[in-house]
């Protein structure tokens, strides 16, 4: 069972891919470029096609995914917790 | 690996400019959009075709104007239209339009509505219309090798599971036609901030390179002058959200799957340009899916790969587009609009290898005959590209 994915080892978050994702659940993880299984405790609700934390965050980290800058950390972030709009942001725009 | 790609043929309407069609559709061209209702009229008179109505044409002028041009005269020219009837108010646009799409060879006729009034010149195209239509029925297709297929892509509605499953299956497959000589293309280009290194670095030559860098730079000043945050939630879009991509830099990592790891970046070209030869090609383009398909097919695209995540229901007139979809509850709330299920992928019950055989098997459905979703469900977006006001 996959319940979240992680393109790369060295990512800063994951993405659940299934439906109904509580905060206190321990769920499974697939590293996809490694093909590796974790298991993490998500501490929030995550939805479908949202992120969870892997890796601690501070306000002004960079948040990696597929091995690439996706954006700052705007609010500190711990493992297992929803990533979002609500503490990330684009460095860009 | 999709069995003998390289002997691997199609079944098409060759052209008389040699091109190879997988439609044949017989359209009835508005040059403005004082002439859908005359187009509408025609379509309406005589089974069989299609009135492609649009909101532009008028007081155009420059490179807005060249562009609009560009767009219909390719939309014509696609080798998915066996005839063409052009209807615009007055003859001199109209007869520009004709002259366009005259060049491959195929039958046009155009009328001008001035001086003869709506009812006179629905009455004179319904005629031609009958002809045209009755003449593309005797049509046949024959076979034509994989080298003769024209495949564009883009995405829309995105969401994270399009980064690791819709888009890279797209990639996949454009890796499996690139070495036999299809001709594919991508755009976007603001669509890959964040990821625009990536793409730079798979560009063939420092020739292609300065061009794709020139279009990127060139959409970002444009941004620059309009910016709000985050685009006003147009990039990325409310439904960007909802699924789970949070910024810019994710959706762009996650769209440029779309190329695969292998095929090289082959040319660079303007809005609705066609590429001159086979290869992997960057139009500079919106990110919006109508305006983006619909330049796409101007260009000569003859099929077009969409990838989505929250449920794009995008179609277009004239060129299947074919959906590819890993998210389950997009699969299981709206499954009608999906061609290819690939959510295999996040299960790990399905390889990114066995994904592309999948699309690609739906692609050789698609393009001998079968009708795509969109097509059964009737989606024909035709949405034109405008690049500033109006006179």
């Amino acid at each position: 069972m996959v319940d979240f994915v992680v393109h790369d080892e060295g990512d800063s978050v994951g993405v659940v891919v299934v439906e109904g994702v509580k905060a206190g659940d321990e769920i499974s993880g697939w590293v996809m470029d490694q093909d590796v299984d974790i298991k993490f405790k998500a501490v929030s609700d995550i939805p479908i096609g949202h992120k969870l934390a892997i890796k601690l965050m501070k306000v002004g980290d960079t948040v990696i995914k597929y091995s690439t800058d996706i954006g700052k950390v705007v609010a500190d972030i711990g493992i297992g917790e929803h990533v979002h709009v609500h503490n990330i942001k684009t460095k860009r725009w | 690996m999709y069995e003998d790609l390289s002997t691997a043929t199609f079944s098409g309407y060759r052209r008389e400019n040699g091109r190879v069609g997988v439609r044949n559709h017989v359209i009835i061209l508005p040059v403005d959009d004082l002439s859908n209702a005359a187009c509408e009229a025609v379509a309406n008179n005589i089974s069989g075709v299609m009135a492609l109505p649009h909101p532009y044409g008028r007081l155009q002028f420059g490179e807005d104007l060249e562009l609009h041009f560009r767009t219909l005269i390719g939309t014509g020219a696609n080798p998915n239209v066996a005839a063409v009837v052009v209807i615009g108010i007055e003859n001199g646009w109209t007869q520009r339009i004709v002259e366009g799409i005259a060049a491959t060879g195929k039958p046009v006729t155009g009328f001008g509505i001035e001086q003869h009034g709506d009812h006179e010149t629905i009455m004179e195209a319904s005629k031609v219309a009958k002809e045209y239509v009755q003449w593309a029925s005797e049509r046949v297709r024959e076979e034509a090798p994989l080298s003769e297929l024209w495949i564009s892509t883009k995405c829309g509605e995105s969401d994270t599971t399009s980064g690791c499953g819709s888009n890279p299956t797209v990639g996949n497959a454009f890796d499996k036609m690139y070495p036999h000589g299809a001709t594919l293309l991508f755009g976007e280009t603001s669509e890959v901030t964040g990821g625009e290194h990536l793409v730079a670095a798979r560009c063939r030559n420092d020739e292609v390179r300065e061009r794709f860098m020139f279009m990127f730079n060139r959409y970002q000043d444009m941004i620059n002058r309009h910016k709000t945050s985050d685009l006003s939630d147009s990039q990325p879009t409310k439904g960007n959200i909802e699924g789970g991509l949070s910024t810019i830099e994710e959706k762009a990592l996650g769209n440029v799957q779309k190329i695969g790891k292998e095929c090289l970046v082959d040319g660079v070209l303007d809005k609705a340009e066609a590429p001159t030869g086979p290869g992997l090609w960057f139009m500079d383009s919106s990110s919006a899916a109508a305006e983006m398909v619909t330049l796409a097919a101007a260009a000569g695209y003859v099929a077009h790969f969409f990838p989505t995540g929250q449920g794009n229901i995008i179609g277009n007139p004239i060129i299947p587009v074919i959906k590819i979809c890993a998210n389950p509850r997009t699969l299981r709330t709206m499954g009608e609009h999906v061609d290819v299920d690939v959510s295999g992928l996040l299960r790990k019950e399905m390889s990114p290898s066995d994904a592309g055989d999948k699309l690609l098997e739906s692609m050789f459905r698609t393009v001998n005959g079968r009708l795509t979703a969109a097509e059964a469900l009737g989606h024909r977006e035709f949405v034109l590209t405008r690049l500033y006001e109006s006179a």
